[in-house]
């Protein structure tokens, strides 16, 4: 019979907390980890934040400026689904490396899982729910549901985000333009064929519209 | 009414079930009958509120007063808790409840076998429960955890398979490693016979690598009480057994239960239980008065919510010189986990090819990791890869081409069940018309072509086979409104299979109906009747019949209001595309809404709205229902990297009448994206110190990504089956995973000449495989290494 060891755990879990790590975090600046094609981002925080005392932030989305209390520690991506209730942004992995989360700040891609709230502030972010105006899907959008780009959905606003801001830029990319684009963005239904295709479509919608 | 003892088969095990006959089922379609709506590209419906953000998944579900649930697991493989100190847990400002063993209730839980209980204290695999913390937000839940402290007393664990299964391995459970005590056999004719009777025989060992299902929106669960009424938004492929799982272990009425899952982010068989998370999320939802949502993380989600086990298959084939299979043996090993699975692979090797002597033996064996669950195809994709490839070894043996090679083994009856016949087989439509899309006859002069330097090209293909003829039982409502628009309430979900968009392409065709004039709910209990989980590819064959059948109910009925309106013998009018009209002169026609406006007044015993039932009947007896295809691959090998990019898969598939050929495509090239990551990319690794997964993360654990994607081809064999369902249509989502990977690496043999025999088929292997890496690093053990290095585990 082999021998067996006592082991006492006092700390149990396996995983360290990235919120803990953060949580004291000082004044300064941040950078957003993001996708590889993105500039860093330098911001500057007004006061020391620090700890886990909730501070006022303002995050302007789609247009609109909301005012809330917010833990430093709080990520984006969980301020705008938790706190503003727009939860078309999806929360995947929550550690950069699937891009379910990505949105826009200032036209750029980014994981917002992977941003603090309080660093959001002071810049124009859009979310999915920002694209559809009026109840009209943006031809992006369009182009998805025609070509069945989507399958159970939970990609699908990362993606589409992903894209956006590359067609706001290029107005005729290639195929492998596209699969760029979207590297950042995993899909595990294996949809990638198709939402090619629609944004290959879109590109055209737009340039012709 | 007459009833019937039915057959009908999910995941490759049969049932039976005593069903009722329906009287007035409508007659299957000919197969010459032109469709209005069936059979159309249609765009999903729920597509909008998708691709929109409109659209709510269960992690997705934020309520007042909602309190966030975490749960701590345990750290070790194998281990005993000796005792554990929840205060400090308890309180940390803001938790509201802690659940352990000492403290829940001394639930049982089926799902791990007779003695499996909700919170165990000995613990069989990393990840384990231990406890659930309830807090005001998920980072102060977070924090609680680790707040409690647990004693556990370690005990030797087993992660290898193979090594489990020898007598001084560490025991996972009871007595024995291996499940139920002995393996699964099967056998005809006499193997040994047909292997001396061969002209040429082959073996070979395969080893394939455990997969996680992966899901984008992870298991997931909130749980609300109402009174004594609960309320649970599950991310589940399996509203309705879900409903009844969770009553019947919480004790209370059925009727006081309803699921949502209205929208899932994915579940390929990791959701087609009731899961403990879901059941204490309802015992803290009830303790604390407030609703609670338990959500995994990544990490979580990779380590315990079931994976493909992994297999060593070795197979010895037989044939004559002429091709002709005389002999096809299977012996497999395959990791169940820590609790009771199915982990075999023989299905391929037993059913697809014409062959008199066979024989399978499968040891499924209990190792201190995570419980297998189904994974999409479950056994099918890692025994097609190997069968495949021995088949391919005897074609080149007997110099015949591997296309055809497969025709003459070709069967027309099931041989593991008595040489019942298939309802119908288009295997061989697959072949032809794959091959020629392929370009297979051209393959030779492309690979020459191509071929330069490091970079060799190869061409490979592999069939499959798979169930999917689905069963009951199954339930639809058809309601025709007023105004001559209608809703369909129907049993089962659509888990991302668009599942909602063809039953609603089957009401609207029965009905006559534009499909705008249509809508259907799924994936909701209290709305909804009855319908089976969506696993195996049933939900297709179980529920269209059963949504037929019902708006054929509600046409009649409707009919039978035009007669009295427009003033024709009932046998004389027909409803298509929005309008009734009357069949000896369709001019006489009117838009069903002036038909239906009417049912108010016109008829004798006026209604407000038509009703019509419908219910799944028993499938047809004596004949076999399965579902066919054909891959092909061109693949591109770096013999200097040792990397494999997949070029291009032509996917040729038979499975009955195609609903919706746009929805048909993606699940097809969903699947071949998934074997593609069987094939090259994914695999668990456990490191062998403490048998924790070292790549429960999305990084580490490659899903393809878009720039693996090749070009895909899908080839749509629509030939409908009146005999397997007055619908004629079959499942398909997941045949087109199985046989991925044995074209790819029937391919991969065809540039190298060499077999990479173990998947996934990364660059290290592959040069393994060409004696170009070093072999692994040698350590005193018994059974030399299988896998790259001693360090890890890759079952």
């Amino acid at each position: 019979m082999p021998a067996r060891r006592k082991r006492s755990t006092k700390k149990n879990g396996f995983h360290l907390s990235r919120r803990r790590f953060l949580q004291g975090v000082g004044a300064g600046t941040a950078a957003a980890v993001a996708a590889p094609h993105l500039a860093t981002a330098q911001l500057q925080i007004d006061e020391e934040v620090a700890g886990q005392e909730r501070v006022p932030i303002k995050l302007k989305v789609n247009g609109t400026t909301y005012r809330l209390s917010a833990e430093p520690r709080w990520t984006l991506l969980d301020v705008l689904r938790n706190q503003l209730d727009l939860t078309g942004t999806k929360r995947v992995c929550d550690r950069g490396e699937c891009g379910a989360c990505t949105v826009l700040r200032n036209g750029q891609p980014i994981y917002s899982c992977m941003t603090l709230a309080i660093e959001a502030q002071s810049t124009d972010l859009e979310t999915i729910e920002g694209l559809s105006q009026g109840g009209r899907l943006h031809p992006l959008q369009e182009a998805f549901v025609k070509h069945d780009a989507l399958q159970c959905g939970f990609c699908t606003p990362g993606m589409v985000m992903s894209l956006k801001a590359m067609l706001d830029k290029k107005t005729n990319p290639t195929l492998d333009e596209v699969k760029g684009a979207i590297s950042g963005n995993l899909c595990k239904c294996g949809t990638y064929t198709k939402i090619f295709r629609a944004a290959l479509d879109a590109a055209a919608t737009l340039r012709g519209a | 009414m007459a009833k019937k003892k039915t057959i009908y088969e999910v995941d490759g095990v049969f049932y039976e079930a005593v069903v009722e006959v329906p009287e007035n089922e409508p007659q299957a379609w000919d197969a010459e009958a032109t469709m209005a709506v069936l059979g159309k590209p249609m765009s999903r419906v729920d597509g909008p509120d998708k691709v929109s953000g409109r659209a709510k998944y269960t992690y997705d579900i934020n309520l007042p007063r909602m309190l966030w649930a975490k749960v701590l697991r345990s750290p070790q493989a194998h281990a005993r808790i000796v005792s554990m100190d929840t205060s400090r847990a308890e309180a940390l400002p803001g938790v509201k409840a802690v659940l352990t063993h000492k403290n829940a209730p001394d639930m049982p839980w089926p799902f791990h076998g007779q003695d499996g209980k909700l919170f165990n204290t000995t613990l069989r695999y990393p990840g384990e429960e231990v406890a659930v913390v309830a807090a005001v937000d998920e980072h102060i839940a977070a924090d609680a955890l680790a707040l409690i402290d647990v004693e556990y007393d370690e005990m030797p664990f087993v992660l290898n398979p193979e090594k489990a299964l020898e007598s001084e391995a560490p025991k996972v459970r009871g007595e024995s490693n291996l499940q139920q005590g002995r393996p699964s056999v099967y056998a005809r004719g006499d193997v040994e016979k047909g292997l001396a009777e061969a002209d040429v025989v082959v073996e070979q060992t395969f080893h394939s690598q455990v997969q996680v299902h992966a899901c984008l929106e992870s298991h997931v669960s909130v749980a609300q009480w109402s009174g004594d009424k609960l309320t649970v938004w599950d991310s589940t492929q399996a509203v309705h057994p879900v409903r009844e799982q969770l009553a019947q272990l919480l004790g209370i009425p059925i009727g006081n239960v309803r699921i949502i899952s209205q929208y899932s982010g994915g579940g390929f068989g990791s959701k087609l239980w009731l899961n403990k998370h879901t059941v204490i999320a309802a015992l803290l939802a009830r303790q604390t008065g407030r609703p609670v949502k338990i959500a995994f993380d990544r990490e979580e989600e990779a380590m315990t919510m079931g994976n493909r086990p992994s297999n060593v298959m070795t197979i010895k084939a037989g044939c004559k010189r002429d091709g002709t299979l005389t002999a096809l043996f299977l012996k497999s090993v395959g990791g169940v986990g820590a609790y009771p699975a199915g982990a075999g692979c023989g299905t391929p090797l037993r059913e697809i090819y014409s062959c008199p002597n066979v024989k399978t033996e499968e040891y499924n064996v209990f190792i201190n990791a995570d419980q297998a669950r189904p994974h999409r195809a479950p056994g099918h994709v890692q025994g097609t890869f190997a069968l495949e490839q021995v088949i391919d070894m005897l074609a080149e043996k007997c110099g015949i081409d591997p296309v055809e090679f497969r025709r003459k083994n070709y069967s027309s009856v099931d041989q593991t069940r008595n040489n019942i016949p298939y309802s119908s087989k288009g295997l061989d439509r697959c072949y032809s018309e794959g091959a020629a899309r392929f370009g297979w006859a051209e393959r030779m002069a492309r690979k020459q072509q191509f071929s330069q330097g490091a970079k060799k090209r190869g061409y490979g293909m592999a069939t499959q086979i798979w169930g999917g003829g689905g069963g009951p039982p199954g339930y639809a409502i058809v309601k025709i409104n007023f105004d001559g628009t209608a809703n369909v309430l129907c049993g089962a979900q659509d888990i991302g299979s668009a599942t909602r968009t063809s039953f609603l392409q089957v009401a609207a065709e029965e009905l006559g109906m534009k499909p705008e004039q249509v809508t259907l709910a799924m994936g909701d209990t209290e709305t909804c009747p009855y319908g089976p989980g969506s696993g195996g590819s049933r939900t297709v064959p179980s529920m269209a019949p059963a949504v037929r059948m019902a708006a054929a109910d509600a046409k009649r009925q409707m009919l039978d209001l035009a007669s009295r309106v427009m003033k024709l013998p009932v046998e004389r009018l027909e409803a298509r595309e929005g309008f009734i009209f009357d069949k000896e002169n369709p001019s006489t026609r009117s838009p069903i809404r002036d038909i239906t406006s009417k049912m108010r007044t016109e008829w004798e015993s006026p209604q407000s709205q038509i009703i019509g039932q419908g219910f799944r009947g028993p499938n047809p007896d004596d004949v076999a229902l399965n579902t066919w295809g054909a891959q092909f691959a061109e693949v591109e090998v770096d013999t200097d990297t040792g990397e494999v990019r997949v070029l291009r898969i032509v996917a040729a598939h038979e499975c009955g009448r195609i609903i919706n050929p746009l929805t048909a495509t993606s699940q097809i090239e969903g699947g071949v994206i998934q074997g593609i990551g069987f094939a090259l990319f994914e695999q668990r690794v456990l490191n062998n110190a403490t048998g924790r997964m070292v790549n429960a993360n999305l990084r580490d654990y490659k899903l393809p990504s878009a720039c693996d994607i090749p070009e895909i081809e899908s080839v749509l064999v629509d030939i409908p089956d009146p005999k397997a369902n007055s619908v004629g249509a079959k499942g398909l989502g997941e045949p087109p995973i199985i046989p991925t990977a044995g074209a790819i690496a029937n391919a991969v043999y065809d540039a190298l000449d060499v077999r990479v025999a173990e998947t996934p088929m990364t660059p290290d292997r592959v040069l393994r495989a060409l004696g170009k890496a070093p072999p692994p690093k040698q350590r005193a053990r018994r059974a030399p290494p299988t896998t790259l290095s001693q360090e890890v585990t890759y079952a």
